[in-house]
């Protein structure tokens, strides 16, 4: 065992147990393994991408594993317009994401519509889906994103995990 | 071809007005002996719900002719203003089949002899085309798509709030005020 492991956590001292809360365990395993699902359906995307890429790196967060199948991810970042028609798919996808999970909508398209007030345009995706974190931007700037991304960590430690294990309130 | 009559073009474009039934025709024409290979783009137009028949919807085909580095432009206006129909040149030029379907869509031009006729930017089902006149900018209550049917809760299509909207951008030194006219109440 390296010495960096062994100032972290101490194995002889604590006889090998960890003691803590249910709750922050199951909450720090979510936080810091988000699989995002990148719902790019505009110039969103684009910056969605290039917080993927290494200038801005969400690996440094561990949210690098971006999952292109709903069944596989935990965050739907919704970044771009969504227009009636795309709406079903974006339900639809939602749908398909295994509980617990969350949905970022980034920028002021998926936010509120946009500068899209016009026939085609769902004005926000928060009408068809729960949404935990919204972000300004007309794109988004990258940093924005990983603040967003940030304050769902910041969201997700602070759930009652373990009631809602046995509850199902709130994935039902 | 004596139909054809001369248009007037801002760009120096040579164009001509077609009548609507021997645009198949013309275009034919075009194609084989003029050289005329691509049609590059058709626009719809709509010139109001107040025009005399035979006024309102028309579209306006650019062609190009790679050999002679020269585009052409035609005019055609469809006879009737409730049910407006023009001819397809899908059998000439692959390159109409989504322009012709892109503006039955918005625009509610039929074309005849189109081989797949459907809407390509709005959902199947649609009931009106919103690049008319007549269509507000927020857009009008309407059915869902097909495919937002299920055990959730859908939501509505319904007219997109305006907000004082909509926003221009003049020339000139008031541009933020008359782009956002929210903004003159905070001057």
């Amino acid at each position: 065992m390296s010495d960096t492991t062994e100032k972290g956590f101490d194995v002889k001292g604590e006889q090998g147990f960890i003691y803590s809360r249910l709750d922050d365990i199951i909450n720090w395993v979510r936080a810091n393994s988000i699989w995002p699902q990148p719902m790019g359906l505009a110039c969103c995307a684009i910056e969605l991408m290039a917080v993927g890429g290494s200038r801005f790196d969400i690996g440094r967060f561990g949210m690098e594993v971006m999952r292109f199948s709903p069944r596989q991810s935990d965050c739907m970042i919704v970044s771009g317009t969504v227009t009636y028609k795309m709406a079903g798919a974006v339900k639809r996808i939602y749908d398909q994401m295994a509980a617990p999970k969350w949905v970022i909508a980034m920028g002021a398209c998926a936010s509120s519509g946009g500068m899209f007030r016009s026939y085609s345009t769902l004005q926000g995706v928060d009408k068809i889906i729960p949404v935990d974190v919204y972000v300004a931007g007309c794109p988004t700037r990258p940093e924005a994103l990983l603040d967003a991304l940030v304050r769902l960590q910041g969201k997700i430690r602070t759930e009652h995990s373990t009631k809602e294990l046995f509850s199902r309130s709130r994935y039902c | 071809m004596p139909y054809l009559k001369a248009r007037e073009a801002a760009d120096g474009m040579e164009s001509y007005n077609c009548p609507p039934d021997k645009l198949l025709e013309t275009a034919e024409v075009l194609k084989d002996d003029y050289e005329f290979q691509t049609l590059d783009d058709i626009a719809a137009i709509d010139m109001g719900p107040d025009r005399p028949s035979g006024g309102r919807f028309g579209a306006v085909y650019h062609f190009y002719s790679h050999t002679r580095k020269l585009y052409l432009r035609l005019c055609a206006m469809c006879a009737d203003n409730e049910e407006p129909k023009l001819p397809s040149l899908t059998g000439l030029y692959l390159s109409a089949d989504w322009a012709e379907r892109e503006a039955y869509d918005l625009m509610g031009i039929v074309f005849e002899g189109h081989p797949h006729l459907a809407r390509i930017l709005m959902w199947d089902g649609y009931p009106y085309h919103p690049l008319r006149k007549d269509f507000p900018l927020a857009g009008l209550p309407a059915p869902l798509p097909d495919s937002f049917d299920g055990n959730y809760e859908a939501t509505e299509v319904k007219p997109a709030p305006m907000e004082g909207g909509p926003f221009k951008a003049p020339q000139g030194d008031s541009f933020a005020e008359g782009r956002e006219p929210r903004s003159r109440a905070q001057i």
